[in-house]
């Protein structure tokens, strides 16, 4: 690990004028910047240490949401009653991430800023325009299982890892941030020629919590395909709220984990739901927007398919859930 | 800047790339906690900071500034094992042994988790209390990793100690009991 210069910050102010310099880090649980900094893919000057700053708590919001702080832990936020009971789809996506050890030092505000798995990322001695800009794309013709099938650019192919994020984004959730409120959908950024950039945030912009809207209920579900049965990345995963009544869908809000650079998120397969009554066709037609193309390059191809029964075996699950009164 | 140890204060004033695992091995000479793959991936280090089970290897000292830090070897003595510890002898819930510490540790809070009721990824009910089953302990040691596969007598070592006998509708037949 390099040196570097170890500070605490003694308030959210003095915490964003002091990330606001260059080569500056905050951190908070530390699970993934510390990783990245022991193998050198990360070498901040300055590691500024946001622990003890008063942004732990989980409250509810006036309007019947909750306010979840940017250092609750993740086992914080999973194992909360109210959201386990009013959104059990990100209570089930967090809990379907990492391990208890990491979940129990893992933040939402890390969580959210945690960084791809890429092996050409973690790997210092391959290119990567993510961890060096110019230096190329490794996996673009290299070894690409767990790469993206959408979004994707000729600079980069990587995935965003997270699940959380993936939930709050189908819940339509928004990161507080120190200078504004920027919905999740939108919080990070595809690629595009700028690969080394994640998210939105601006230097010296510290996230303080995340807002969720009042619960609309429905069947929350949160399906993760991937390697192992536990302790493993989203090869394909679908966060869905779906509600229905009286045989037909009347509410439907879906995202999805490892097929971009973001949390995927597509309005026109929640119109196409929304009203309509659910059948294998209609869940084909879902998944012909979803994928409208999408490009796999080589390793990942299988994703395209996975993606489609993923969605469709989710959206079955979920429909007829409600159908019989089932609560997930 | 102090870190309760198994009780003890200890000061840390070290080099800020210290982890809290190289603080624990090195500085206190507490040997137990062990550095397997240290990128949080093993589990091998795991060790409870304020009743919390976490991996050392991704924590920095310097970040822990007050916290009570609790290691194997505060967990329990040659002279007097926990009956968690106990019951990974009765059980040979282990081969090379490098792995039992973080083994021992993360099960010591998997009780107090299932206690509090926590939910895991293969909990069927979030709302209700989680069940004894072989599979919510498996998902719940998915970060302790035995390269020796003691897993099936580590499962036993647990389950034993919740005090059940746990049938899991999934689980192959179950191990003979080796005689004590």
């Amino acid at each position: 690990m390099r040196p570097f210069d170890y500070q605490r910050a003694d308030g959210l102010d003095h915490a964003a004028q002091l990330t606001a310099q260059p080569a500056t880090r905050a951190i908070a649980g530390g699970t993934n910047l510390l990783d990245l900094m022991k193998l050198q893919v990360e070498a901040p000057g300055t590691l500024v240490d946001i622990n003890r700053l008063p942004m732990s708590g989980i409250e509810d919001t006036p309007d019947g949401g909750l306010t979840i702080g940017a250092l609750a832990s993740n086992t914080a936020t999973a194992v909360d009653p109210r959201v386990r009971r009013d959104y059990p789809v990100l209570a089930r996506a967090i809990l379907a991430g990492a391990t208890q050890q990491l979940r129990n030092k893992a933040t939402t505000g890390g969580n959210l800023c945690q960084r791809t798995r890429c092996y050409y990322f973690y790997n210092i001695d391959q290119p990567c325009n993510k961890r060096e800009p110019g230096s190329g794309c490794g996996a673009l013709r290299g070894v690409n299982r767990i790469h993206a099938i959408l979004g994707a650019s000729d600079q980069c192919i990587a995935t965003y890892p997270g699940d959380m994020a993936v939930a709050l984004a189908a819940l339509g959730a928004i990161v507080e941030t120190t200078s504004r409120r920027i919905a999740v959908r939108a919080f990070h950024r595809l690629p595009g020629d700028t690969a080394h950039i994640d998210n939105v945030l601006e230097p010296g912009e510290i996230i303080t919590g995340v807002t969720l809207p009042p619960s609309v209920g429905g069947t929350q579900l949160y399906r993760k395909v991937r390697d192992r049965a536990s302790y493993a990345f989203a090869l394909v995963s679908v966060a869905a709220v779906i509600g229905m009544e009286e045989g037909r869908i009347t509410h439907a809000a879906l995202a999805f984990g490892g097929l971009a650079h973001k949390p995927w998120h597509d309005a026109r397969i929640e119109d196409l739901l929304t009203g309509a009554e659910p059948s294998d066709a209609l869940f084909d037609k879902a998944a012909d927007l979803l994928l409208e193309g999408a490009q796999g390059y080589g390793g990942n191809d299988f994703k395209i398919p996975l993606a489609r029964r993923a969605l469709k075996a989710t959206l079955r699950e979920a429909t007829s859930a409600e159908a019989t009164g089932a609560v997930a | 800047m102090t870190i309760s140890v198994n009780g003890t204060p200890r000061s840390f004033a070290g080099d800020p790339r210290t982890s809290l695992l190289d603080f624990l091995r090195r500085e206190c000479g507490l040997t137990g906690t062990k550095k397997g793959c240290d990128h949080g991936q093993c589990g091998a280090c795991t060790v409870l900071v304020n009743g919390v089970r976490i991996n050392s290897c991704l924590s920095l000292a310097a970040m822990h500034d007050g916290d009570a830090v609790t290691t194997v070897e505060g967990i329990g003595t040659l002279a007097s094992l926990s009956p968690l510890q106990e019951a990974f002898v009765r059980h040979d819930a282990f081969q090379c042994g490098y792995c039992t510490p973080g083994q021992v540790c993360s099960a010591t809070a998997l009780l107090d988790e299932l206690a509090l009721g926590w939910p895991s990824f293969v909990s069927g009910d979030l709302a209700a209390a989680p069940e004894f089953t072989d599979a919510e302990i498996r998902e719940r040691m998915s970060g302790n990793v035995c390269r020796c596969g003691a897993y099936a007598n580590i499962l036993a070592a647990i389950r034993e100690v919740l005090g059940r006998e746990v049938v899991d509708a999934r689980q192959q037949p179950q191990p003979q009991e080796q005689a004590a």
